[in-house]
Parts: C-alpha cells; structure tokens; sequence
C-alpha cells in the first residue's frame, strides 16, 4: 500500500505582536517546527505500515529550501521517502492554490492509496488544505478522523469526531483523511533511522517538473483570496471599575444585569 | 505573475538582514550576496512599504477583470440533519441580511435534505427572499460528495455573489470541497464581515492561534465564500414570512459516493458548559463546598451554567467538565460573572473570548480585572446575600 503524507513547516512559536504604530508583525527569530498536528497524521501513517506490510510511506512538504528541516525528522521517524515541492512562483498562495500545488505534486508520485494531512496548521489554520487536495485529485475525503479500524482490500474503516456523535466509515481508496490527535502519541525521531539516511537526497520539485506549468494557476496569480491587512486583535476592554459598600457595588450589578436584559 | 522584485544593487548585508527581520513569513533568504523571496512569501508587501527604500518592488502583472453585476445575492447554506437546522444557520441568515441592506441585495437560502418542508418554513419566518431546497431520498443523510455536486449545480444556475456556510466541523470539511470545485476563495472562521459597494465581501478572521488578525478579500473570483463559527454573530428576530420557496430537481445531479457511514454513535450528554450562553464561574474564594449554594439563586435567574476554576475540581467539589481554562473547556458565552477568581493565565486563555465579562473580588490587584467589562471591588460573602435578596425581590413581584 502506497501512503502520502502531507505536513508544514510552520513558526515555532505562534506568539506574534504587531506593531501598532507600523503594523508589522514582530515575531521571535526565525525558529521553526513541523506543524503539531502533522506528526498525528505521520504517526497514523507509521502505525499502518507496522501492521500492514510492503506499506511505503512517502512524505511530502511544500515550503521554502529550509523545510527540508522537518522532511529530515519525518525520515527520522518512520517516512520511507521525502520530496519537497518549492518554486518562487509559488509565492502568495492561498489555500486553493497551496492544495492545487500539492495535487499537482502528489499526481508525480503516483500511484498512492491513502493521503493523510493533519487536522490544521498553527499558522494559516485554515484546516482546508486537506479537503481542496482532495477535490483536486478527485478523490473522497474524510476529516478530523480519530482512529484508522482497519485497512481493507478496496478501502479503510476508520472513526471520526463530530461535535456531538461519532461516526465509524468506509471510504474506499483511492481517498485522503485529515486527522485530529486521538489516542495517537507521535514516536520520536530515530538515531538509528537517522544513521540510515545519512547520505539520503529529498527530491525537490519545482513548477517545471509538475503537469500544469502554466505560472498563472500558482502562488498569488493562482489565488482568489487574498490578505489585504494585518491587524493586532483588539483585546483591550474599557473595564469599568465599580466601588462602593455592598450595597452600593450589588445594586450596581444588578442593574447591569437589568440593562443587559439577563434579569 | 505578480511578484516581489528585489533590487540586488540596493542590497547590502544591513539591509538583508533588516528586510529579514521585518518579513512576517520569513520568506527571506540571503546567500552569496543575493537576496532572495521564497514561497514563504504571502506578497503582504510589508517589504515594499516599510523595507528600505527601493529595495524591494512589487510588479504587477494585468488579470482578467471578472464582471462582478453577472453576480446576485447573499446565499446561506443551511445544515440540517433529520429535518433540524444546525442553529449556526439562522445566525448566518441574520448577519446576510445586515450585508444585504448595503447593497440591496437578496438573501437566499439553500438547503439540501429530505423531507424539508419545516426547515423551509422556518427559514422563510427569519426574514429570507428565497429559499431553493434540494429535496431527494438520496439526500436524507449528509454525504459530502453528493452535497458538493449540489452546491455546484446551485452556484451553476443561480450565480450568487457569497455563499455562508457554518464553521461547525461538517462545515469546515464541506465547504473547502466546493470552494476547491468551484474554484474560488474561502475564507475560514471569520469573525466579522462586511460588504463594499462593488460587492466585495470584506472577511476578517485570527491566525496564528488568535495573535493576529487578517482582513481577506476575493476581489476576483465568485462566489465568495467564507465559514462562520457557531455563536459569532445573533440569528434574527422572526418576521411575517415573504420570501418564496423553490423546489429544485435532482435528477441530473450525479450521485456517486465512496464514503459510506458504518455506524454512528451519540456521545454521552454531560452538561456541556462549552455551548452555555450564560456562565458564573467560581473560584477558590469559596470557602466551603455548601457556600456554593449562594449562587443558586443567581444561576436560576440567569439561567445560567456553573463552572470553576481547577482547585475547585481538585478537591472534588466540581465534575472536571465544568473547569474553564487550558486544562479543561474554552468558553465564549454571551455573559460569565466570575466570583472569586484571580485570573490565572491558565483560567483566562479558557474564558477570554467571552462576550461580557463581569468578576467581583475583594482584591484590587487581581489579573481578571484587567480584561473584564465591569470590575467590582467586592467580596462574594457580602454580594451574593444582597443580590439573591434583590433578586427574591424580582420574584415576589413577578408571582403578585
Ligand atoms: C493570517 C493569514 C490568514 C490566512 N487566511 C486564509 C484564508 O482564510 N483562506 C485562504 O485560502 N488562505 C488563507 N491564508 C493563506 C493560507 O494560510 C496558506 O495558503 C496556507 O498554505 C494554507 O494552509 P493552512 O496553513 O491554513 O493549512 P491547513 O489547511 O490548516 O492545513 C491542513 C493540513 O494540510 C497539509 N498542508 C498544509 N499546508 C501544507 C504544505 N505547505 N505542504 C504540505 N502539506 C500542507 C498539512 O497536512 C496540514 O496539517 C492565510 C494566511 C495568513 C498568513
Ligand atoms: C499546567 C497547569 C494547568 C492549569 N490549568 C488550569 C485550568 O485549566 N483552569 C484553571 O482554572 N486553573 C488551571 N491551573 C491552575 C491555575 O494556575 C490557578 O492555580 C487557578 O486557576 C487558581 O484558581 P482560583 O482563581 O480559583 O484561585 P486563587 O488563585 O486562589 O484565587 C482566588 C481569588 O479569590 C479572591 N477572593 C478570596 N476571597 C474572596 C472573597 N471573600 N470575595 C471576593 N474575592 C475573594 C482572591 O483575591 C483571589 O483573587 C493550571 C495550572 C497548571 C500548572
């Protein structure tokens, strides 16, 4: 069985603060870290192929030259093989077209069974990558999965989360899910892994290796949203300090509650 | 391609590492002497505006300009399951039609279901123009395939401006589907909405775990989509219904599916604080377990949910459900009333978002002041009694 697994270099840190005089967003260094929640979807990758043999595990990243950085750790953890996908012109890409790169990609590296992403990412936090990749390779998908039951001949069982049931589905391959945390604790990397790869080269892709080569499908060309500001959120509120004897502070709150139609 | 051009001759080590530093997506990479932007970059233009001069320049290239009139009104999608609307869809309705009296636009409702008779009707009494059902046996439960070539037939034939949809985990995982079918931008966990004159949908939504917030736009592409939250914005009050429904066919509609629900299972109803609209939550000012009942009258009154801070599930006075904070539920009622609280940073991340906050504690110097709406400076021994009096006083009224 072929798997591909989809992850993000993301800040390490979401702490930001944006100037309010200029509107720059100031952020601690230039410290980075493999998406939190792409090491669920590694690990629901590894833990297949430990019980299903001949399962390669292919993992793969769209980013800058640097996000080498967390293909490495996957390699390290359990991944039998790692591509990177980077071009300028991908610069400015939304969600559509960042998923419409990676199916583009993912089309190289056919064939594939399953595709996992994580549930979201901790900067863009969009949590619809996932789902447009799959629309784009024509594929069912299946979100915010918690535990995969079983592998099939024709497709996978596997549960999800809803807000207030649980569902138990069959989704038949080829098809991608995106998983939340579960039970899962993501393995660490591997010395001996580590030891294995030394000498291993991650492919990297650019717009010319891919099917569609046409610029204008990618980075911001390719992108119907688009951020026109960024702005501090306004956290601040005019906290209304009320003193007074016991009386005077409960009448006043009792008031409040009046004006505000709760009592 | 529209792209960042780096001028190289301005280039010098300061300045490479000052536009590094400035770039919020650290898209900067400075080699041999050569800066250059990677795919990191989301073309913010911070570095054309604020970088030094000359430096860095955006180049435009000419798009197709897309004829925004061909595109009419303000369509929500209303998720159901077994007849019952997810509420999160009246209050979509609500905010569609504030944006619709700025334009003049019409709000239209689509639904896709079996049996949707009721749910149509309840729709027409919030005040909507039009409601279009897609009403077939083969809809009678939730598949995202079949519901995705719906919404595509709908946008098809219809050509609306927006469509809303909830951000409810269905939401999220449906509506990037269609976006991606459609080819057009969505817009996640928007917090505010607005709309231009040209029509253009103004979406405002937090990144970066709520650090920042990013105003997006879709100034080429329909429809504009964008997924909402439950309890961000308030459903409408009801009208005398005046807005027309349409039956759809379905026939055409390919009903192909490779996702087939095996089982389903309820999850065991706990009181669920994280859906309370009213919350008092008490903390360790509370000196006895049986102290406790001085609230009874309040949260009756209020009707509202009890939750507290850990220490208080820690000594077993609470279920471990009802603990606001890191290590327990996020909460964003319309009101919380904290007694006794001191404002933990782990208790504030859980309650932060709440609409309005009141707390009372007899210590001016506490962190839960700072963000709330009203502080009083008070201590819940002395509040509690007289307020459960004024509110006694409020019953003997009403029974007279
Ligand atoms: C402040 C801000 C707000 C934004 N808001 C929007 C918006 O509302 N709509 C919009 O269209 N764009 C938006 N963008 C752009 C968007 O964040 C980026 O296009 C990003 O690539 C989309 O992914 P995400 O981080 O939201 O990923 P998610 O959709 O949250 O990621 C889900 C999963 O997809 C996979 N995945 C995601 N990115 C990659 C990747 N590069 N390589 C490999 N796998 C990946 C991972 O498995 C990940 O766990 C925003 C950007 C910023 C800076
Ligand atoms: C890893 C970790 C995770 C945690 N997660 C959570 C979490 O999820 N949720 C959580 O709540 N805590 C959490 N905590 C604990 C947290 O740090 C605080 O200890 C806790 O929130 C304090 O609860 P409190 O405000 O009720 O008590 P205290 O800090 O003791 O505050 C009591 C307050 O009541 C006031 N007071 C006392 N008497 C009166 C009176 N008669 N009238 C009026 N005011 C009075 C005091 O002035 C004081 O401000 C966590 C801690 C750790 C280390």
């Amino acid at each position: 069985m072929n798997i591909i697994t989809c992850i993000k270099q993301v800040p390490g840190s979401s702490k930001v603060d944006v100037d309010p005089k200029t509107g720059v967003l100031i952020r601690d260094g230039s410290n980075v870290k493999m998406n939190p929640y792409d090491l669920y979807a590694l690990e629901t990758a590894y833990l297949i192929k430990e019980k299903y043999a001949d399962t390669i595990v292919k993992t793969i990243t769209m980013g800058p030259a640097s996000a080498k950085k967390v293909l490495e750790e996957s390699l390290y953890m359990g991944s039998d093989e790692a591509y990177l996908l980077s071009d300028r012109a991908f610069a400015g890409a939304d969600v559509l077209a960042t998923s419409y790169s990676i199916s583009q990609m993912i089309r190289k590296l056919h064939p594939y069974d399953l595709i996992i992403c994580g549930k979201q990412t901790t900067d863009g936090d969009t949590a619809q990558v996932g789902p447009e990749i799959a629309e784009f390779l024509g594929i069912p998908h299946v979100a915010y999965v918690t535990k995969i039951e079983e592998v099939q001949e024709d497709g996978i069982l596997v549960r999800t989360s809803m807000e207030d049931h649980e569902e138990q589905l069959k989704i038949s391959f080829p098809c991608l899910i995106t998983v939340d945390k579960g039970t899962l604790v993501p393995r660490l990397p591997s010395f001996h892994r580590k030891q294995r790869f030394t000498g291993y080269s991650i492919q990297t892709f650019s717009l010319k290796d891919l099917e569609d080569k046409d610029p204008s499908h990618y980075g911001l060309e390719g992108s119907p949203t688009q951020v026109e500001e960024i702005f501090p959120p306004n956290k601040k509120r005019d906290s209304i300090s009320i003193k007074g004897d016991k009386k005077t502070i409960t009448n006043s709150l009792f008031e409040i509650l009046k004006e505000k139609k709760y009592i | 391609m529209s792209y960042i051009k780096v001028n190289q001759e301005l280039v010098t080590k300061e300045v490479a590492e000052k536009l590094i530093k400035l770039c919020p997506f650290q898209a900067f990479e400075y080699n041999d002497s050569i800066l250059s932007i990677h795919s990191g970059c989301r073309i913010c233009k911070i570095c054309v505006n604020k970088g030094p001069i000359g430096v860095c320049e955006f180049i435009e290239s000419k798009q197709q300009i897309l004829d925004k009139t061909k595109y009419k009104g303000i369509a929500v999608y209303i998720q159901q399951q077994d007849g019952v609307a997810h509420p999160v869809a009246w209050e979509l309705i609500g905010k569609a039609k504030e944006l619709a009296r700025i334009t003049n636009e019409k709000v239209i409702v689509l639904v896709i279901g079996h049996s949707l008779d009721r749910i149509a009707e309840e729709a027409l009494e919030y005040g909507v123009d039009q409601v279009f059902l897609y009403d077939d046996p083969n809809y009678q439960a939730f598949d995202l395939e079949r519901y995705t070539n719906v919404v595509e037939e709908f946008f098809q034939k219809h050509k609306v401006n927006i469509i809303l949809f909830g951000g409810t985990l269905q939401g999220r995982s449906f509506a990037p589907r269609i976006a991606a079918r459609l080819q057009t931008g969505l817009t996640a966990d928007c917090t505010m909405l607005d709309l231009k004159e040209n029509n253009d949908l103004l979406q405002i939504r937090p990144a970066f775990g709520g650090n920042i917030m990013a105003k997006i736009h879709t100034p080429n592409h329909r429809p504009q989509m964008a997924t909402i939250r439950y309890k961000m914005f308030s459903a409408p009050s009801k009208v005398k219904p005046f807005g027309i429904i349409t039956k759809e066919p379905t026939d055409s509609i390919s009903k192909d599916s490779h996702v087939h629900v095996l089982s389903l299972e309820q999850k065991p109803k706990g009181k669920d604080i994280s859906e309370a609209e009213v919350i008092i939550a008490v903390g360790r000012a509370f000196k006895k377990e049986k102290d406790l009942e001085l609230i009874q009258p309040l949260m009756k009154s209020l009707n509202a949910e009890v939750a507290c801070t850990r220490p208080l599930v820690e000594n077993g006075w609470m279920d471990p459900r009802r603990q606001i904070g890191l290590s327990g539920r996020t909460v964003k009622p319309k009101l919380i009333i904290n007694l006794g609280i001191s404002g933990s940073i782990q208790f504030i991340e859980g309650m932060k978002e709440s609409e309005l906050i009141i707390s009372v504690n007899n210590d001016p110097d506490n962190k839960l002041f700072a963000i709330s709406d009203y502080a009083i400076h008070g201590d819940i021994y002395e509040v509690l009694p007289e307020l459960n009096k004024l509110i006694q006083q409020v019953w003997s009224q009403r029974t007279v």
